[in-house]
């Protein structure tokens, strides 16, 4: 009777553990074996060829280089988008009218697709027709008109302030429902002690908001280096490589070269990246706390 | 005294003043485009590069009916409706009968499984679409073995086109169909367990108690009392899920390469990518796929939110 009941409980949490094990756990174990080998993904055998996948991507100039453009996106995700969201919630934080209204407008680009978001841009961004090189004409700034999206020097920075034009109402409601979590009392009792609008915010806003600031940089950093799908719709698949960010390399090593490997020991480099990015800047954010 | 009150009522006034010229810049930034998008539609292939004007004054309302046939974003469309009303119930059911049973009922290893899903919301794992693909690629040709293996005896039953035509259907339709379905079940598993869950321990249990003296069984208390109660929580994981399906681009690019079984976010790239761009019937599409989103959204904000603050928190 008693096993019989355990048997049943077990089979509430079947359905999930299956599914999970077979399209998370086997994947995830088997990037590991596919990163010793070097396999085309179509025959039947591969060749074992140990860590010098590991040793290539070492000396792998695009692969480096796509690493920093990433870093680039995510560095203006953090201070551009981030600092964005920042003064938004600030300035919502209060009674506003209309507050809700702006609240529901700033996230309308984070809840629709990357697609769709590169898509409009590119077409706004369109070196030809672009309506902002028309917009630059009209005014007569002629020299600012330019391929945006070809130009090497101009394409990363377009698709990072895309990128931040799309999350920064993300950051916004997150920030606003940690700003709204400090209690009101602590700002009024503030102002009784004469402290003005800046003590108040390095004072009691900033030390309290730390452990949501943290939050929202990891996923900020986690979610900008992992950044592609954007990058797709606006400037196309793997055409050129001054765009390129780490997961489109990898999906170029295994759709383009046909290197199942070798893209599966990049998707554990750059796995190994994210952790000790996001673990570093955990003890960090541990250490501002206690300072 | 009288002054320096009114002083700190105009700074105050001014203040304000300030913010909603802030407010109101940024939320423009948010809406123009959109609306760009949108105008852009409604213009041909020939005023779509000339014509500045934002909603055009003879709108082309027949480049939807255009797109849906001749671009082929009908297909999309439905697909991705598809898609989305079998990946959210597939989540609903199995999610909420693994949360039920973390949260109620007891089995050895079940804190251990339980912290599994926990972890793959936090281990990073960039490029787990490679293996993915070899597993539904693998599985893909274990099937084409094994329907090659069976035809001969069909054919004994049925006739030989029927026997070909559904191998043919099974192999293109049904097979790449369910494969993306299952992966995405897998994307939104783990955050939806862990919501219900959370929900599910909150819970009194003096009305399971109660229905289990009514003589219903644990299946039974899982599907009259838990998901009932649940509503709330069900509601956010409907919605989460349906943006994450609506949205996905990446696992559709690789399990669905045929036109018939693509959902819109593929669509949108493959027609863009095409020799000769009509960049009216693009908007269109794009309108199109952005339009069901928005409206949910608009309804159920106070949802979508809350599920964006708890993903974040587990995080």
């Amino acid at each position: 009777m008693k096993a019989k009941s355990i048997l049943i409980n077990y089979l509430f949490v079947l359905p999930a553990v299956l599914i999970f094990g077979i399209f998370y756990i086997y994947p995830f174990l088997k990037v590991f074996q596919l990163s010793l080998m070097e396999w085309d993904g179509i025959l039947p055998t591969m060749q074992f060829v140990g860590i010098s996948n590991f040793k290539e991507i070492m000396t792998d100039k695009i692969w480096w280089d796509s690493m920093w453009h990433a870093g680039y996106i995510t560095l203006i995700a953090l201070t551009f988008q981030n600092g964005l969201a920042l003064l938004l919630a600030l300035a919502c934080d209060r009674e506003i009218k209309y507050g809700n209204i702006f609240r529901v407008i700033f996230f309308i680009p984070p809840i629709l697709s990357e697609v769709v978001v590169g898509l409009i841009w590119q077409w706004i961004l369109d070196g030809n027709y672009g309506i902002l090189n028309n917009a630059f004409n009209a005014m007569g700034m002629h020299s600012l008109v330019r391929n945006w999206l070809s130009d090497p020097k101009t394409a990363l920075t377009c698709i990072a302030v895309v990128h931040s034009w799309k999350g920064f109402g993300w950051g916004f409601i997150i920030l606003l429902a940690g700003l709204q979590t400090i209690p009101k009392q602590l700002y009024e009792a503030a102002k009784v002690d004469g402290a003005d609008s800046w003590q108040v915010f390095t004072k009691i806003t900033i030390p309290l908001m730390i452990p949501v600031f943290s939050m929202v940089i990891i996923l900020t950093i986690l979610g900008s280096m992992q950044v592609f799908v954007l990058i797709i719709s606006m400037v196309g698949q793997g055409l050129v490589h001054h765009t390129d960010v780490p997961v489109l390399r990898i999906l170029a090593s295994m759709t383009g070269s046909s290197r199942f490997g070798y893209a599966c020991a990049q998707g554990i480099i750059f796995g190994l990246v994210l952790i000790i990015i996001s673990f570093t800047q955990k003890k960090l954010s541990e250490r501002i706390k206690q300072a | 005294m009288k002054d320096g009150a009114s002083k700190y009522i105009l700074k105050k006034r001014l203040e304000l003043v300030v913010i909603y010229i802030f407010l109101g810049i940024v939320a423009l930034t948010c809406i123009l485009p959109l609306l760009w998008m949108f105008g852009s539609s409604l213009k041909t292939q020939g005023t779509v590069f000339s014509d500045p004007s934002l909603i055009p004054a003879h709108p082309e309302w027949r480049n939807y009916y255009l797109a849906w046939t001749k671009g082929e974003f009908g297909i999309y469309f439905l697909n991705s409706i598809f898609y989305t009303a079998v990946v959210v119930f597939g989540i609903i059911i199995v999610s909420s009968l693994a949360a039920y049973g973390f949260s109620r009922l007891k089995f050895p290893g079940s804190n251990f499984l339980f912290h599994m899903f926990l972890a793959a919301m936090m281990v990073p794992l960039p490029g787990s679409f490679v293996p993915l693909y070899v597993l539904v690629n693998n599985i893909r040709k274990v099937l084409l073995n094994f329907l090659t293996a069976i035809s001969p005896q069909l054919a004994h039953i049925f006739p030989q086109g029927f026997v070909q035509q559904s191998n043919t259907f099974i192999l293109n339709q049904v097979f790449p169909r369910g494969a993306y379905v299952f992966c995405m079940i897998n994307v939104g598993l783990s955050l939806s367990i862990y919501i219900l869950k959370t929900f599910f321990d909150k819970m009194p249990k003096e009305l399971e108690d109660a229905a289990r003296i009514d003589g219903c069984n644990k299946l039974g208390i899982w599907r009259h009392v838990a998901i009932p109660l649940a509503k709330p929580a069900i509601a956010v994981i409907t919605i989460f899920n349906s943006l994450n399906v609506w949205n996905e681009y990446i696992l559709a690019q690789l399990i669905l390469s045929s036109k018939e079984t693509m959902p819109l976010q593929r669509g949108l790239i493959v027609f863009q990518g095409m020799h000769v761009t009509d960049y009216p019937l693009l908007m269109a599409g794009m309108t199109m796929t952005a339009i069901p989103i928005i409206i949910i959204y608009l309804i159920f904000q106070k949802y979508i939110i809350k599920g964006i603050t708890a993903g974040a928190l587990v995080g």
